[in-house]
């Protein structure tokens, strides 16, 4: 892991927290933002204590959409818990499938055929460009453009959702991965039907930018705005766009080589200044490598089966053991911990799930902030609630 | 010059609301109760029973083997066994249920079921208006309401459903050529006695393996 240096000038004290001096006049203002505060992603609750404006602490309270992911899946068969991965993250069903399917097959030995490993690239490239072009949609939403850019990365995003749906036979809830390979074969139709959105794709990101990237009122809220120093990042464990952002150069699927990433040529956009500016910028180039990689995979996905033979959808008892399957997931490093008894059902089942791990340093980010301010750091943290709570 | 970015998002907003005019790629909305888009043929919502044939509960293809019931994640599904038996369509006698609930509140539509089912009982609905006034019994589907036609099957997943056909002709087929032979081995035995050829005594091939591709 390399912690990349800055080339541009950065004003002085960039990255270090601001300083608070409470002006001894009055009390501090205690305010419960959330659990049902428009900006919440759903039911997070933020106890921001404020001096005027500005927030002197800030402590996130997670936890009401509590469904007891874990224990459910302990008591459940292996493939139980594929559909219910779905609704960890509902932005991106199919990465969440991926990574516990890839923990099974690490667990139980299992191989998985040449042409799933593609079907599974293109879908997860897929699930990154929809997730990074609605969360930015959110993040302007929070900064007060009501409606426009996200019903633009929502007009893209349902193009994506119609793919899965025509694949999957959901648009949100796939459940479509199985230990061994994917569930249904992908056909000559729907491959035209992915090469033509991925061909429109390149187009939409430029247009995204061209509404965005230099519009003055984007640029003045966001820039020098909850600055994440890499030191923080690194030591909090935050992975994803947030942690390169900060100019730390981590990506799973470089570094860890699941799948069959290594036969891509894609490159891993870092930012320079950790602000929300660049975590928005990293965002967008992400979608653009996310389209290179769409291109090659549907250029050289091969013929072939879609499931191992060997593979068993009833009776899977993989032997006694441990393993730890992880992938870059849109949101950053989405991890399944399991520990096999070798029985039917895991004997531990643990998710490492990186929004709310990315949250952890929320107060870091937000103190010396305005109100306003917290907002949209928290909208750039791009988190979903049923993965924070599971 | 301050205001560029701005200006330059508004043509990019000006040419996506006179674009809408002419191209229809831009005008996205779908007014619908009124205007509806057809759905994905592989579009799932939530199970139903195939029946073959007229008459539904004769019809059924379930064997009431629990399967689903104890496949299923959110354990929606409760059966009961008959006490009796009835032919299924190769002729074997089989259970049927005498009860087969769905609690579509429970159902998260995962499709688990129907790929665990090894006899092609059950299968995906795509009939999505479900909104009802009564939430205990009005969401509990019983087997006469989960009972459809295997047209109806044909009609919603064509090419699934032609494929299931297809399988089950296969298996019935290989199920009368063994039923066959053992008849013309009895008769060519011809000490033994006439009733061993009836087609009901052939032992019936195992259940068919599940083609994980198909569903």
């Amino acid at each position: 892991m390399t912690v990349v240096e800055s080339k541009s000038e950065k004003p002085a004290g960039w990255n270090r927290p601001p300083v608070i001096a409470p002006d001894g006049e009055g009390e501090l203002l205690e305010v419960a933002m959330g659990p049902h505060h428009p900006s919440t992603h759903g039911v997070f609750r933020m106890d921001v204590a404020l001096d005027g404006e500005r927030v002197v602490r800030l402590k996130p309270v997670f936890g009401y959409l509590h469904r007891n992911h874990e224990k459910i899946a302990e008591g459940a068969a292996y493939i139980a818990s594929m559909p219910y991965t779905d609704r960890l993250d509902y932005f991106c069903s199919l990465t969440n499938n991926w990574a516990y399917a890839l923990a099974v097959e690490k667990l139980a030995g299992q191989p998985v055929p040449e042409r799933a490993e593609y079907i599974r690239v293109i879908l997860a490239e897929l699930t990154r460009v929809q997730n990074h072009a609605s969360s930015i949609g959110f993040l302007i939403q929070e900064m007060g453009a009501s409606g426009t850019p996200l019903m633009y990365a929502f007009k893209e995003r349902e193009k994506i959702l119609d793919l899965f749906e025509s694949l999957t036979g959901s648009r949100m809830m796939c459940n479509y991965m199985r230990f061994g390979g994917c569930r249904v074969d992908i056909s000559a139709p729907w491959l035209d039907a992915t090469r033509k959105v991925v061909a429109g794709l390149p187009a939409f990101v430029d247009e995204f930018e061209a509404l965005l990237s230099t519009n003055e009122i984007l640029m003045a809220r966001c820039q020098g705005i909850g600055v994440l120093r890499p030191e923080l990042a690194v030591n909090a464990g935050v992975s994803g766009p947030m942690l390169r952002a900060s100019g730390v150069n981590y990506d799973i699927r470089k570094v860890d080589h699941y799948g069959i990433y290594d036969r891509f040529q894609f490159r891993i956009p870092l930012g320079d200044h950790g602000d929300i500016y660049d975590r928005y910028m990293v965002r967008v180039l992400e979608m653009r490598e996310s389209i290179k990689i769409l291109e090659q995979a549907l250029k050289d996905i091969p013929a072939g089966p879609i499931m191992d033979a060997k593979a068993k959808l009833r009776g899977f008892r993989p032997k006694p053991g441990e393993a730890y399957g992880r992938i870059e997931a849109p949101k950053g490093e989405l991890g399944f911990y399991l520990i096999s008894d070798g029985g039917p059902n895991p004997y531990r089942y643990r998710v490492r799930p990186p929004s709310l791990i990315n949250l952890t340093i929320l107060e870091d980010m937000c103190l010396g902030h305005n109100v306003a301010d917290v907002v949209l750091i928290f909208g750039s943290v791009d988190i979903v609630l049923g993965e924070v709570d599971r | 010059m301050l205001g560029d970015g701005i200006l330059k998002g508004m043509a990019e907003t000006a040419r996506n609301f006179f674009g809408s005019y002419v191209s229809k790629d831009r005008l996205t909305t779908v007014e619908y109760p009124e205007e509806r888009i057809p759905t994905a043929e592989n579009a799932r919502v939530f199970p139903f029973l195939v029946y073959d044939g007229a008459d539904w509960e004769a019809g059924l293809r379930c064997v009431a083997c629990q399967i689903c019931e104890k496949e299923c994640p959110p354990k929606c599904i409760y059966i009961e066994k008959s006490a009796d038996k009835k032919p299924d369509y190769v002729g074997k006698p089989q259970f049927y249920p005498a009860r087969f609930d769905i609690d579509i509140s429970v159902c998260m539509s995962c499709q688990i079921c129907v790929e665990v089912c090894p006899f092609e009982a059950i299968k995906m609905d795509t009939q999505f208006e479900l909104a009802t006034d009564d939430r205990f019994a009005g969401l509990l589907e019983d087997r006469e309401k989960l009972a459809k036609s295997n047209e109806y099957y044909h009609s919603i997943h064509p090419t699934e459903a032609a494929e299931v056909d297809a399988r089950l002709a296969e298996e019935k087929a290989k199920v009368e050529a063994r039923a066959k032979a053992a008849a013309q081995a009895a008769a060519a035995k011809a000490s033994a006695p006439a009733s061993a050829s009836a087609p009901g005594a052939a032992k019936p091939s195992a259940p068919p393996a599940k083609n994980e591709g198909g569903s």
